[in-house]
């Protein structure tokens, strides 16, 4: 398999000493369900929001799908957005809002400027958006505001919203740190199923190792700005784990053998 | 463990004693301002009832002002309408300043910047002083009220308008920026719908504080409400200025109770 996305030498400096990525370098096939794990303040949401450009790489070379996604200019880099979806921690839904519209806003980076601004969707984006609405379990909240929603329900409306734009690729900003136990499992499932069914490659930043070692393709783990280490979660070991964490040896709360096992 | 403890104790006697500094400075500096400006408040208190004395028998409207009524209300309407016309132009100006003055929808840092510092030279001059101002260009004219109103509400709702965008739509700016969306799709679908309810808010406040400066305005314009009450009190004609003060309290709680239930809805 071709890699998808390809991150080469990437560095990030904010102001001129605070380095929040020094020579970040990995691939990702199509389809692959990667997560990237590791303490906070890390570098993993920057390293997320470096891929769509929501924040610019000081240095490096991010490709993406064949493009250099750090040589585009704006209408360019809009147009390679539409192909990449994102999904947040706080869901970021505009809240006074239907589920309908806030899932309908995933095909505003397809329109004009005049018919983006008047919110005009063609009736095939509309059945569509109900039909990953349904999908996703949603059907009965079609058409509620979307601050009447529990927090599982927002975060699959934010996956709807990323769903409709027919993305290669999902980059999910830590989609169940606010999160209770059944509702992450709801969500992770969806994760997973977006990317084994639909092929669509996905991206994941975690806070919960298990998790991550259960769902994940290939475990990416970041600690200082650098990647320590990339490979298989089946090969994971305790000291990785410590590496990435810089934790002490026997100190974490989960049990590795546990999720060996399982 | 001792070590910590009084580590601790230092802490709080420390903040304590801030505290009691920070109360005896303020003591301080209100005798020091009430002995320079020969202020008395023994005095103050004093002078109180003789204030209430001449209200009572002077200030209160009689059978003869209440003729003056059709024109009181009439100088009323006219400065209830300059407030909310003021109001709602100011309004949509700065509304396009405040889009482009909020860290969430500014187009770059310097332009962004510019924007806010225009609005706060607007703000921070008061709008009887734009009234003083304006008088030079505009004469003794409803159109000096109108724009001392004006550039006031400027200033302001473009700082509360600033504040509303960056606190209620940052987060769903960023979701439709990662989605492709244009720079005005994402005014039009995210900004102005998750902003309106506080927008119109604080276009209703601006509206009751207006029509409440206008009166001042107005004395100072020469026109409106504020002008016809220094006529009459000018005059020594007390019972009809207190009929102008009657009205305008009466104007103001009528605004309040309305937009008090428009914000209900709204909200």
């Amino acid at each position: 398999m071709t890699a998808l996305l390809e991150v080469a030498h990437v560095s990030k400096k904010f102001g001129n000493d605070t380095k929040a990525l020094s020579d970040v370098n990995f691939s990702v096939r199509e389809g692959e369900f990667v997560s990237i794990i590791g303490p906070s303040g890390a570098g993993k949401s920057t390293l997320l929001r470096c891929i769509n450009r929501m924040i610019d790489a000081s240095s490096g070379e991010i490709n993406f799908d064949n493009v250099n996604i750090l040589s585009l200019n704006k209408r360019e880099l809009k147009k390679t957005r539409t192909k990449i979806g994102m999904i947040f921690q706080h869901y970021n839904l505009v809240n006074r809002l239907t589920v309908i519209e806030n899932t309908l806003h995933g095909r505003l980076g397809f329109k004009t400027t005049f018919a983006g601004m008047l919110g005009i969707y063609t009736e095939e984006e509309k059945q569509q958006a109900i039909k990953i609405l349904n999908v996703l379990g949603l059907n009965e909240q079609i058409f509620k505001r979307s601050d009447q929603l529990s927090g599982g329900q927002k975060q699959r409306v934010g996956i709807a919203r990323a769903l409709i734009q027919n993305p290669r690729m999902l980059l999910c900003d830590e989609p169940i740190a606010s999160l209770d136990p059944s509702s992450s499992k709801v969500i992770m499932d969806h994760l997973k199923n977006i990317s084994v069914k639909m092929g669509i490659t996905v991206l994941v930043n975690l806070h919960q190792v298990d998790v991550a070692l259960k769902y994940s393709d290939t475990i990416i783990g970041i600690n200082g700005g650098q990647v320590v280490y990339n490979g298989s979660p089946k090969n994971i070991t305790p000291d990785d784990i410590h590496r990435i964490y810089g934790s002490e040896a026997g100190k974490l709360i989960f049990d590795m053998g546990e999720i060996h096992a399982g | 463990m001792i070590w910590v403890k009084s580590m601790q104790a230092d802490i709080f006697k420390k903040k304590k004693l801030n505290t009691a500094v920070f109360i005896l400075l303020v003591c301080f500096v209100t005798f020091i301002a009430a002995t320079i400006t020969e202020f008395s408040i023994a005095k103050g208190i004093a002078s109180v009832p003789k204030a209430i004395q001449w209200s009572f028998s002077n200030f209160y409207p009689t059978k003869e002002s209440l003729t003056k009524l059709p024109d009181i209300l009439d100088k009323m309407k006219e400065t209830l309408l300059i407030s909310i016309a003021a109001t709602t132009v100011a309004a949509l100006l700065a509304m396009i300043f405040a889009i482009f003055g909020s860290t969430a929808t500014r187009v770059n840092a310097f332009f962004g910047g510019i924007c806010r510092g225009i609005a706060t030279v607007f703000r921070n001059i008061d709008t009887a002083a734009w009234a003083m101002i304006l008088l030079f260009s505009f004469g003794q004219s409803p159109l000096t009220g109108y724009f001392a109103l004006f550039f006031g509400s400027f200033g302001f709702l473009t700082r509360a308008f600033v504040e509303t965008i960056d606190e209620v739509s940052s987060s769903s700016v960023e979701a439709l920026k990662a989605t492709g969306a244009s720079y005005f799709t994402i005014i039009f679908q995210s900004v102005i719908p998750s902003c309106i309810p506080q927008i119109i808010s604080w276009v209703l406040f601006m509206v009751e504080t207006n029509i409440r400066s206008a009166t001042l305005v107005g004395l100072l314009a020469g026109s409106g409400i504020g002008f016809a009450f220094d006529l009459y009190y000018k005059s020594l004609n007390y019972h009809t200025a207190s009929l102008v003060v009657i009205v305008i309290v009466v104007s103001i709680l009528f605004i309040e109770l309305i937009s008090n239930y428009v914000r209900r809805v709204i909200l």
